[in-house]
């Protein structure tokens, strides 16, 4: 038996060993093996600066990491009459609600953009932060998206015009942790991959602790009373890796041209919508 | 030092559980797997998916046109693998999970080239 496990476990290992990155030029992110580290030099003051990788954990196929869509009861999100409505209109393609790829209505798949908070809970790959004194940069591998960040002390608009990233301003609570409110974003995006609904009055809070040098965590807060009784933390610290200052971050886009080939080869004969 | 083993091979094995996703797993019959071998006719190097299109001949020689799909060309890079990984014309074995309405599509599990490179794409959707 004891042989038996151990040949079990060489051969789980080989794999992994041929599937071993090649390291094209751009090499593979380093990623956070957990939340501290020991040997980091402390963290900066007031600098959430540099190139972020949250590694496999920013995916988040099923839904945000700390809720995802799963059927689970803990992960049960406190859903209005309204909210359940607006979620049972919405058609993913993971999550135990689950449709057939040519089935679902999720927008990101036709190549709208994410939105927010979506960009956090789907997809978040490596991610640059650059701070200027009025503003806050933070660009998004997927997508190649960025989004602006006001430090100039504005406050957010009254009645703002809906935009897919709203608006954000961004206050430091303290030397370690910069923390971002949004809102006025677009009704049409989710916020998530399971297809969570949000309205016009959703509030976003992004909070960005610099743990050490080499470790930022984010954590997010949905607040929609519109869609949700109360509010819910869709990230709690997520860690970041800091990324050597000269990584390249790789493209990821959606291309219609590119999704209309998949979709006539893979997704709609998949779904059984038309021949290949 | 038995329990201790146990622990290993669970640790491993946790580890080897696939990462990385974009659509769901709603089409495929995640029950099987079929192994396919084939000569490469296009390798789609794109977003959202990757997909591999190869030729399967049966013993009477009728030839099933296959398409078996991977995740996104950063992932896959992640993994070894290239738009150069294969071209028209590769002798490729091709282990997939077909799509439970029977036609030739499928998502990819592992390639294995002729020079028996292998190459995995662990999914998971």
């Amino acid at each position: 038996m004891l042989r038996y496990i151990l040949i079990a476990t060489l051969a789980l290992i080989s794999p992994g060993m041929v599937a071993s990155p090649a390291h094209a030029q751009t090499g593979s992110p380093q990623q956070p093996a957990s939340a501290t580290n020991q040997n980091a030099a402390p963290a900066p003051r007031r600098d959430i600066s540099g190139t972020w990788d949250p590694g496999n954990g920013g995916i988040q196929p099923l839904g945000p990491r700390n809720m995802p869509e799963d059927g689970k009861l803990e992960h049960q999100l406190p859903y209005t009459p309204l909210g359940l409505e607006t979620l049972n209109a919405h058609k993913p393609s993971n999550g135990v609600r689950s449709v057939l790829p040519g089935e679902t209505n999720d927008p990101v798949v036709y190549c709208d953009p994410q939105g927010m908070p979506r960009e956090d809970l789907y997809e978040l790959r490596t991610t640059q932060i650059i701070q200027t004194p009025l503003k806050v940069f933070v660009l998004y591998e997927f997508g190649k998206i960025w989004r602006v960040v006001w430090t100039d002390g504005r406050d957010l608009p009254k009645e703002p015009e809906p935009r897919w990233f709203g608006y954000s301003i961004g206050k430091w609570e303290d030397d370690y942790t910069f923390v971002v409110q949004t809102s006025g974003t677009d009704e049409r995006t989710w916020v998530d991959r399971a297809g969570r609904p949000h309205s016009a009055d959703l509030r976003v809070e992004e909070k960005f602790h610099r743990l050490d040098h080499d470790t930022l965590e984010l954590t997010v807060t949905i607040n929609d009373p519109k869609m949700y009784t109360k509010p819910w933390v869709a990230l709690d610290k997520l860690p970041f890796k800091l990324q050597p200052p000269k990584f390249d971050v790789r493209e990821m886009m959606c291309s219609p041209s590119e999704f209309a080939e998949y979709n006539k080869i893979i997704g709609n004969p998949a779904s059984g919508k038309g021949a290949q | 030092m038995r329990r201790k083993l146990i622990a290993v091979f669970l640790g491993v094995f946790t580890v080897c559980v696939p990462l990385f996703a974009h659509h769901g797993a709603a089409a495929y019959d995640t029950s099987k797997k079929l192994a396919l071998k084939g000569i490469v006719t296009e390798w789609f190097w794109a977003n959202p998916h990757c997909f591999l299109r190869f030729d399967v001949k049966d013993d009477k020689g009728n030839v099933a046109h296959w398409a078996a799909e991977t995740s996104n060309p950063s992932d896959m890079v992640n993994l070894g693998w290239s738009k150069q990984s294969f071209k028209p014309g590769d002798e490729v074995t091709v282990t997939v999970e077909p799509v439970k309405n029977g036609l030739p599509i499928g998502r990819i599990e592992q390639v294995v080239l002729a020079n028996g490179q292998i190459l995995k794409a662990r999914v998971v959707f």
